[in-house]
């Protein structure tokens, strides 16, 4: 075929687009994900019965802001990432606040108690579970969000499916601020960002071989 | 006065954003204003690889296509095409370099794609049309009649009993796949 016949064919035909069509991919794969972890949390996790009271803790909102805004920024790459030629400068600074934020808040709490507090801080009484459930609750979003990276034209392969990962890893501790029941920055320095970096890494090793096209 | 390279930016944005809108006389013109400078983009960086330019710019084309809906209008229009060419040519030369380590030859820059135009086709060494027939009925058929001979998608249905939405459906799939053949055959 010769490449004139080929551009009449790829021209022949064809209908309106909508630009908005990545962004509408991901936030569809990044509801259902959401969506699909929340029968995982109820019935695996469970709710966490001091939910009410903890509400009322400034640190869970700060909790709850900081898993959105990973979650946001990370969206926001994710889509930079499906699009040929995009630059991702403001989504790498997009990405850093959300943590440098955290992680000041975390040594602010560190320097301020004594050696004994710092333990419990850090560590709290579900650190251990804490990232395991955090990558548990973000598999379906990341298994979504790498479809629906397929589906557009990512050029840097690894790097878009890390940010689908770490998307999948934000939503996946969204849900799971409904079950966990620890509100300190340093634990959630540590170990929120342990978890969300699991999807992370996970996207990233799939992403070179699962995105190409 | 613009310089000439802006000119052309902005006259093929134009034509992109018509194309968004439907207007397959936009695009094709679109289409066939690009080919020359991906013919020459591709002729200066594989110098040593003269014969799989011309598949090389068919693939990319097909890509472009594939991938249109990815196209922010707000964007250079020449950087998302060259970024599209620099990952079609990064992919062949992977694909051709096997296990031993490659380098990637590339710069960074977005726009030059524009800056030398090689009109002269040279023929294509793999041939679309062969590779279209290993497709199954339900792709090859609406692609070769909306695309080939310019059936409406209407009319495609009527041929292949199938739905519209199975025609389009169709089209869009069997583009993708040859995409996936053509990968597949290196």
């Amino acid at each position: 075929m010769k490449t004139d016949d080929l551009i009449n064919a790829l021209a022949a035909g064809i209908g309106p687009i909508d630009p908005r069509a990545p962004a509408r991919r991901l936030l569809a794969a990044a509801t259902a994900g959401v969506l699909l972890a929340a029968p995982l949390l109820l019935g695996l996790l469970g709710l966490n019965r001091q939910l009410a009271q903890a509400t009322a803790e400034p640190m869970f909102w700060v909790k709850l802001a900081f898993v959105v805004a990973v979650a946001a920024a990370a969206f926001g790459a994710a889509l930079r990432t499906a699009t040929p030629g995009a630059s991702l400068r403001q989504s790498g600074i997009g990405l850093a606040l959300p943590f440098a934020m955290l992680w000041l808040l975390a040594a602010a709490a560190l320097a301020v108690s004594s050696p004994a507090e710092r333990t419990a801080l850090l560590f709290g009484d579900t650190w251990l579970a804490c990232p395991l459930n955090i990558a548990l609750l973000s598999a379906p979003a990341l298994l979504l969000a790498l479809a629906a990276m397929r589906s557009l034209a990512p050029t840097r392969l690894r790097l878009a499916g890390a940010s689908a990962g770490l998307l999948a890893g934000g939503l996946g501790a969204i849900v799971y601020t409904l079950h966990c029941p620890e509100l300190a920055a340093p634990f959630l320095a540590a170990w929120y960002v342990l978890g969300m970096l699991i999807p992370t890494a996970i996207g990233a090793a799939l992403g070179g071989r699962l995105l190409r096209w | 006065m613009k310089p000439a390279l802006d000119v052309r930016e902005d006259r093929l944005r134009d034509l992109m954003a018509a194309a968004q809108r439907g207007d397959a006389v936009a695009y094709c013109g679109f289409l066939r204003e690009l080919t020359p400078f991906l013919r020459g983009w591709f002729r200066r960086r594989l110098q040593s690889l003269p014969d799989d330019v011309e598949d090389l710019v068919q693939e990319t084309l097909l890509a472009v296509h594939n991938s249109r809906h990815t196209y922010d209008p707000a964007q250079p229009v020449g950087g998302w095409v060259c970024a599209i060419a620099r990952y079609k040519m990064v992919d062949l030369l992977r694909a051709r370099a096997g296990r031993e380590a490659l380098h990637d030859p590339l710069d960074e820059e977005g726009a030059e794609l524009m800056s030398e135009a090689e009109p002269a086709a040279a023929e294509a060494r793999r041939d679309l049309g062969l590779l279209l027939l290993q497709l199954p009925d339900k792709q090859r058929l609406p692609i070769q009649y909306v695309k080939i001979e310019g059936l409406s998608v209407a009319e495609a249905a009527q041929r292949t009993a199938l739905s519209e939405s199975a025609v389009k459906v169709g089209v869009h799939r069997g583009l993708k796949a040859l995409a996936a053949l053509i990968r597949r055959q290196r």
